[in-house]
């Protein structure tokens, strides 16, 4: 069977710029074959996930005031199905980490994480979360919010444009749309240690 | 330059409280920690009086590096109570009859004190710590004996019995990362224990290997609702201590942009603080309009909520061709559209309820705490910078302070709303007057600054905002500090919520109008 390719409606498949990795895992996931049936059923699925992703109202800073407008008239995320923020972690699929995560807040924040169900996505919005950003020298700064938990996309910008916070939702909608929910792993991630 | 008066730390404790008595320096603006290393370690007091506005200037030292301890203050102003144990967090000086020496911003089990210079906080014994931090029930008091001996006494934040509930860090309501303890009965609040820290940045450590331009940048991101306003007083600081004259044309530019801003922050506070209480249309109203300020920011700065406008000695560029038109298409349609806010919340029946007669700051406790801000005039505080300490081309425009006596959540909210007619106001009277002239001097390409301590302070959308800074005559600045607008306003919750109901807290917080990261700086 052919690689899918994942469309998002008013933005042309090719303006993407990360086609080839995408391409790469949805090839990877299909490497044992596509059955059929299964295959139209997690198209329906992943069409559902993609288009009703509820954020979790998570912001620390600056950043955060963007996700805000996104939320409003202007920019409006309900358009593309994100506007359905919730406050408990255990109702929310998407993690926007937007703002500085500090070592003080970075076992909430994995905290948070884990109490999320799955399917369950993280952007990193902003360069505080992606590397430390303006704080990168600080002592109570984590340098990057990769080594707390897994994301799914970057969407760089200090703070982004909510244009860019789009993008950067998009994306993420095109990886899940490749995603496979009968069989096989979406995700190498490390099983936590239990303590 | 602020002329400093040393006091011993044994007769600093009677001097102060004659201060307040006899001088009425009931104001304590700021406390600010220092390691002047050989020197020792100590604490510059600025005070303030709030009935004559004299100004002083105090500083303390304790030569003693193994263990710091200085006399606390915050039996005469509450203000200190948190302020000391930044220092603590800070610096490790133990402040003597403090009743809750804890650290402020940082996990109990940070080793070591960041601002000293002798310490470096980067190194290995704080690894990122991913283990969750203990609640912690108990503090410790050093507490003076009358024989002269000091002692460490135990002291319960919370007892065994209380009910307590933890709100935050992760919650909608605190606007941000703060963490709420709080101890009920039933519905009632018997006690708040307030944890800052959750966005702790490190700035003021960070400025101190940062070249005095550089230092701009992080300025913006202490209170984001107040970018001009903080980068302002900053660059205000450093010009006084350089002695740099700016053009008529900068002041001009500054000036309306601070104001711009304010509404901008306003606007913000009405659609958060309705969202909070229920109302979500009034979220979007609030946004709506918003966008149209932010419209104005971008065409000139280039950026939408971190501006990065303000330079020394100017701006980072001339305004817009379009700026004047717009503003002026922006004044009256702010005015023609602002009774719909009133007419979906400030009229509403459910809206007056939650916020009339509730969560009273009563003015003596609103400047002990140095709450300033909408916060203190909403409680007859006449506490705005720009009264106070002039700056900007704010007399030409005739500057009326707003003031409120209720000193509720109504009135907190009521100022806001009255500051945004009263700031179109000084805008309208300012853009058809922007002198011609240079929007930049010619500022030296290396700034130095020479020895000496300065403050400077503006009147940010939530209160004094005012930043010091120590020189030894170099590139980078010996100690920056700012002052917080939020710290004061974070502080006095405990004191306003006590027996409200537990509901009332996201009213009273919501009216109090903080933003989280300028607290943790
Ligand atoms: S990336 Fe920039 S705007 Fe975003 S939180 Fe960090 S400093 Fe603030």
């Amino acid at each position: 069977m052919e690689i899918k390719k994942p469309k998002i409606a008013s933005i042309p498949y090719d303006d993407f710029p990360d086609n080839d990795t995408l391409e790469q895992m949805a090839r990877d996931m299909r490497s044992n074959g596509v059955n059929v049936v299964t295959g139209v059923l997690d198209d329906l699925i992943n069409w559902g996930r993609s288009n009703s992703l509820w954020p979790l109202t998570f912001a620390t800073s600056c950043c955060g005031i963007e996700f805000m407008a996104l939320g409003a008239a202007r920019y409006d995320m309900a358009r593309f199905g994100f506007e359905v923020t919730r406050a408990s972690p255990r109702q929310a699929d998407l993690l926007l980490v937007s703002g500085t995560i500090t070592n003080k807040m970075a076992p909430v924040l994995r905290r948070l994480y884990d109490q999320m169900a799955d399917p369950k996505y993280v952007v990193a919005v902003g360069g505080c979360t992606i590397s430390g950003g303006p704080f990168k020298k600080s002592y109570h700064v984590v340098n990057g919010i990769n080594s707390i938990v897994p994301v799914d996309v970057y969407v760089p910008g200090c703070p982004p444009r909510p244009e860019a916070f789009f993008f950067g939702l998009m994306q993420l909608q095109r990886k899940i749309k490749v995603e496979k929910f009968f069989g096989g792993a979406n995700k190498k991630e490390k099983k936590p240690e239990n303590d | 330059m602020t002329e400093q008066i040393e006091i011993q730390p044994d007769r600093l404790h009677e001097e102060m409280l004659r201060l307040h008595r006899e001088q009425q320096m009931d104001f304590l603006e700021d406390i600010i920690g220092m390691d002047w290393g050989d020197d020792g370690l100590g604490i510059v007091y600025l005070l303030e009086s709030s009935a004559t506005g004299e100004r002083v200037a105090l500083k303390t030292r304790t030569v003693n590096r193994n263990s710091p301890e200085l006399p606390s203050v915050c039996d005469i102003w509450q203000a200190a109570n948190f302020k000391e144990r930044e220092v603590y967090d800070y610096f490790g000086i133990q402040f003597i009859n403090h009743p809750d020496m804890r650290r402020l911003f940082l996990r109990e089990d940070w080793t070591g004190y960041p601002l000293r210079k002798d310490d470096d906080p980067t190194d290995a014994r704080n690894p990122l710590r991913m283990d969750n931090e203990m609640p912690v029930d108990t503090t410790t008091e050093l507490r003076l004996n009358p024989d002269g001996t000091l002692s460490d006494e135990e002291k319960a934040i919370f007892d065994a019995e209380e009910y307590v509930i933890n709100i935050g860090p992760q919650h909608p309501a605190t606007h941000g990362v703060l963490r709420f303890r709080v101890s009920l009965e039933g519905e009632i609040i018997r006690k708040i224990d307030v944890n800052c820290g959750y966005i702790h940045r490190g700035i003021e450590k960070m400025c101190e290997s940062l070249t005095y331009p550089q230092t701009l940048a992080l300025s913006d991101r202490l209170d984001y609702l107040g970018a001009h306003q903080n980068r302002h007083a900053l660059c205000l600081c450093i010009e006084q201590a350089m002695g740099l004259e700016v053009p008529q044309r900068v002041q001009y530019i500054r000036t309306i942009m601070d104001e711009l801003q304010r509404i901008d922050s306003h606007l913000l506070f009405y659609s958060c603080l309705c969202m909070d209480l229920g109302a979500l249309t009034a979220f979007f109203y609030g946004f709506r309009d918003r966008e149209k300020i932010i419209d104005i920011f971008e065409e000139t700065c280039g950026g939408r909520l971190i501006m990065n406008y303000n330079t020394i000695g100017g701006v980072q560029a001339d305004i817009h061709p379009n700026f004047v038109r717009r503003v002026k298409e922006f004044i009256p349609y702010l005015r023609g559209i602002i009774h719909e806010y009133h007419d979906v919340f400030t009229n509403n029946i459910i809206a007056r309820q939650r916020l009339k007669g509730v969560g009273i700051l009563n003015r003596d406790t609103a400047i002990s705490y140095g709450a300033t801000g909408g916060t203190g005039r909403a409680s007859g505080w006449s506490c705005d910078v720009r009264r106070r300490m002039p700056y900007g081309v704010y007399e030409k425009a005739g500057f009326r302070e707003i003031l409120y006596t209720e000193g509720d959540c109504l009135a907190r909210y009521m100022v806001r709303m009255d500051e945004i007619m009263e700031s179109l106001r000084i805008i309208e009277l300012l853009i058809d007057n922007i002198p011609e002239g240079e929007w930049q001097v010619k500022a030296p390409k290396v700034v130095k600054l020479p020895v000496g301590a300065w403050y400077s302070a503006v009147e940010g959308s939530r209160g004094e905002m005012g930043v010091y800074i120590e020189s030894r005559g170099d590139k980078y600045p010996y100690r920056l500090h700012f002052r917080s607008t939020g710290l004061p306003l974070v502080s006095v919750i405990d004191d306003i919520c006590r027996n409200s109901k537990i509901a009332d807290l996201i009213a009273i917080g919501g009216t109090l109008d903080y933003v989280v990261p300028d607290i943790d700086r």
